[in-house]
């Protein structure tokens, strides 16, 4: 009496209806296609043609200056493809020669050479005017020759990012001795200032990467880009993280140093694109602030690891991990890539930030559990923390900004 | 904590750290002797691949607006403008005297002002400059304007004339479909000009509607001077010997932000430096010219390798400015320039505006100077 009806049917109409059901996807398929035929067919929309030009929109994403004058990478944004008619550089017509020729299409780029005689350190402007007369400037603020690969220049700037990634966290790590004894309260210090610390970074790195997206095409949506770029990244992390449980240990400590790295990654492109755009006067001071900066972030990946033994290896693997990434952004950041490239990266970073801040709290409440509930992690010793992390931060912050 | 990356990109922000002990310049100073070691080169190695300039060209390297203009879909060939004067339908009055007839309709149309860049402007018969009416002082002149265009417009003539023919608000500008005939004499003798005097002013001189307007003397009211009265009389043997030409000097603002993007002498950005204008070496030159130029206070002229005589606003036979190569004119000033070439040896002779930025937005060209027209 409890008898299901629906259960008394064969089993082959179980599988039958999957694929009807399928079938009915070709009626919103053909109604949008009809619908795309007949605007395409009819133009209802001519009504709204009232004589105005067409939207227009380029965004100057690379610009190269060598012994052959300038070379940017241009891409349209407009309602309909965009034609490049001449190019002015500091108010004067220049022959250029663009690479594809012809129209450029929404959302797709072209190189614009100009044969411009660019003068050392002085600044620039370059003036693209379309078909229409609309005009789309770009200024070069310090013109310096864009730095091209070669092996002189890769170590000067290996050398550079030393000092600004891989020395400061060693620096830090380097305390991981004296740290050893520490005890509960320290410990549970230490961690809250990496929790501190990462919370200044993540604010830091997301605001850099919004900064860097705006300057980015408008197809490419930037802020939602670096929103969605960056929750992918910490729910990933999240997930890899989380296979066996919480990480802890070499575990954290490594997600750490990722996270870390990341950041600098999008900090050595940073700096790189810095150098490119004529930011050279990069002094021995700024250099040491950053240094100094980053020492805190040592001091994070080594909180984690105080109560066990790793071997000496992995501590120079976590320096490299966390330090080694701003070489590699300073490199890539000087062939003067485009911005989004860096929202992207900057993004990623962010992403990995908030997972070791949900790891690393996660570890300091468990820690906090052992002495009974919560009481622990708002004690004196975490917000102490905290506030330590976070202030060192934005101290030594004020000695790199210009 | 990357603020120092874009703050620093400032000029100043690099000349205050310019002192700083630098590490990372290293990378900046091993690429610096290329980059300067380059620029010796950049006349030569500027040309991008493949650009065969012709040689006239070469005398301002890569420095040009690129590609040609369309002339047939223009309608008006820069060239031809030269020499195209338009002396109206000529026919005599019942006491005697001769009246001139012209007709001039305001027209919207899209012309290409430089390679590949279009403006939408408001002409005199299609063309800008407007066509360039001759006279001679004494005639009756009738022009009948028609308005085919979207706004009011008008012709408001430099000349002597009652108010009621001064083609501003109120007395003789029309409506769009509407018609108006301006009546008055032809005086004083000189180089003149016309424009649209509808408001605002700015738009309808910017927007193209200006033209030529040159009376020449009546050789008959000017026995001292009849010799140059004849020379200049339009027509006569004389004036034949001469190689005149009608330049006006414009601009374009073609994103509408009260600053010009191209500026021209008869329009085209470059045409004369493109298609150098061909003088015979021992005949004289005579150059009508008119400043129509909106948004900068003056626009200037300049001869290499030669001096002129000018004649300010042309109301003088003699001349009012003896052995100069530049001249200046505000907007709506006009002269007459005199020379020759009788002893230079051929080759391409620039002329050009003296500031630098309209020369280089457009406002150069090039007299060819041969032994004989081939």
């Amino acid at each position: 009496m409890n008898e299901n009806p629906r259960n008394l049917h064969p089993a082959t109409t179980v599988a039958a209806p999957g694929s009807r059901h399928l079938a009915w996807l070709l009626l919103p398929v053909a109604v949008l296609a009809a619908a795309i035929l007949w605007l395409v067919q009819t133009d209802p929309l001519q009504g709204f043609n009232n004589g105005a030009p067409p939207v227009e929109n380029l965004t100057i994403e690379r610009m190269v200056l060598d012994q052959d004058g300038l070379r940017m990478l241009v891409r349209a944004g407009g309602s309909e493809p965009m034609t490049i008619a001449q190019v002015q550089v500091d108010a004067a017509y220049w022959q250029f020669a663009q690479e594809p020729a012809g129209a450029i299409a929404r959302g797709h780029t072209a190189w614009i050479s100009i044969p411009f005689p660019w003068v050392l350190g002085e600044a620039h402007n370059v003036t693209l005017v379309t078909n229409t007369g609309a005009t789309f400037d770009h200024e070069i603020p310090v013109a310096v020759p864009t730095p091209t690969v070669s092996s002189g220049t890769l170590a000067s700037q290996a050398i550079l990012g030393a000092f600004v990634g891989i020395l400061p966290v060693a620096v830090g790590l380097l305390c991981y001795p004296a740290l050893r004894s520490a005890g509960r309260n320290t410990m549970t210090f230490l961690l809250a200032m990496t929790v501190g610390l990462l919370a200044f970074l993540l604010v830091d790195t997301t605001i850099e990467a919004l900064e860097f997206a705006g300057e980015a095409a408008a197809v490419f949506q930037g802020s939602i880009m670096v929103v969605l770029v960056a929750a992918a990244s910490f729910l990933a992390l999240m997930a890899i993280g989380r296979r066996n449980g919480s990480p802890t240990g070499l575990a954290l400590a490594t997600y750490i140093a990722l996270g870390i790295g990341l950041h600098n990654f999008g900090e050595g492109l940073a700096i790189g694109a810095a150098f490119t755009a004529g930011a050279a006067g990069l002094g021995t001071f700024l250099v040491l602030g950053f240094t100094l900066h980053n020492v805190t972030e040592g001091i994070g990946i080594a909180a984690p690891l105080l109560k066990m033994r790793p071997p000496l290896l992995s501590f120079v693997g976590l320096a490299l991990l966390a330090g080694g990434p701003a070489v590699v952004g300073i490199w890539v950041g000087s062939l003067a890539f485009a911005p989004q490239w860096t929202a992207i990266a900057l993004a990623i970073g962010a992403g990995a930030i908030a997972q070791v801040i949900v790891e690393v709290t996660a570890l300091l409440s468990r820690g906090a559990d052992e002495r009974g509930g919560l009481g622990g992690l708002l004690g004196p010793a975490a917000f102490g923390g905290l506030a330590a992390g976070v202030g060192f931060m934005y101290v030594t912050a004020m000695l790199v900004k210009i | 904590m990357l603020k120092w990356a874009q703050a620093a990109l400032s000029r100043r922000n690099l000349l205050l750290g310019g002192g700083a002990a630098t590490i990372g310049a290293t990378s900046i100073c091993a690429t610096r002797t290329v980059a300067q070691e380059g620029h010796g080169n950049h006349a030569a190695g500027a040309k991008p691949q493949g650009f065969a300039a012709p040689s006239h060209q070469t005398a301002h390297g890569a420095m040009i607006t690129v590609g040609t203009v369309d002339n047939e879909r223009n309608g008006f060939d820069p060239t031809k403008l030269l020499t195209d004067w338009y002396t109206g339908t000529v026919s005599t009055l019942p006491d005697g005297r001769r009246l001139r007839s012209f007709e001039i309709v305001a027209e919207e149309k899209e012309i290409e002002i430089a390679p590949g860049v279009m403006f939408p402007a408001w002409t005199y018969n299609g063309r800008v400059p407007g066509p360039a009416i001759r006279a001679t002082e004494g005639d009756r002149l009738r022009i009948v304007f028609k308005n085919y265009g979207s706004h009011p417009h008008s012709m408001h003539f430099h000349g002597i004339h009652s108010a009621r023919m001064d083609g501003i608000p109120g007395a003789g500008v029309v409506g769009p479909g509407e018609e108006f005939i301006y009546d008055f004499d032809a005086k004083p003798f000189g180089c003149h000009l016309y424009h649209c005097h509808a408001l605002p002013l700015a738009r309808h001189i910017h927007k193209g509607m200006y033209g030529m307007f040159v009376i020449d003397p009546d050789p008959a009211r000017h026995p001292d001077n009849a010799e140059v009265a004849k020379s200049r009389l339009f027509g006569s043997p004389e004036n034949a010997e001469w190689q005149e030409m009608a330049m006006i000097m414009n601009a374009f603002d073609t994103n509408f932000d009260g600053e010009n993007e191209f500026y021209a002498c008869n329009t085209i950005a470059h045409c004369y430096a493109k298609e150098p204008i061909k003088v015979v070496k021992n005949r004289p030159v005579r150059i009508y010219l008119v400043n129509v130029t909106e948004f900068d206070p003056i626009n200037s002229f300049h001869l290499h390798a030669n001096f002129f005589d000018y004649y300010d606003q042309g109301t003088t036979l003699t001349p009012t400015l003896k052995t100069v190569d530049l001249i200046t004119q505000c907007q709506a000033q006009r002269g007459i320039l005199e020379f020759s070439f009788k002893d230079h040896e051929p080759g391409a002779y620039m002329f050009h505006a003296h500031q630098s930025e309209f020369t280089e937005l457009g406002w150069m060209g090039m007299f060819d100077v041969v032994e004989e027209l081939a």
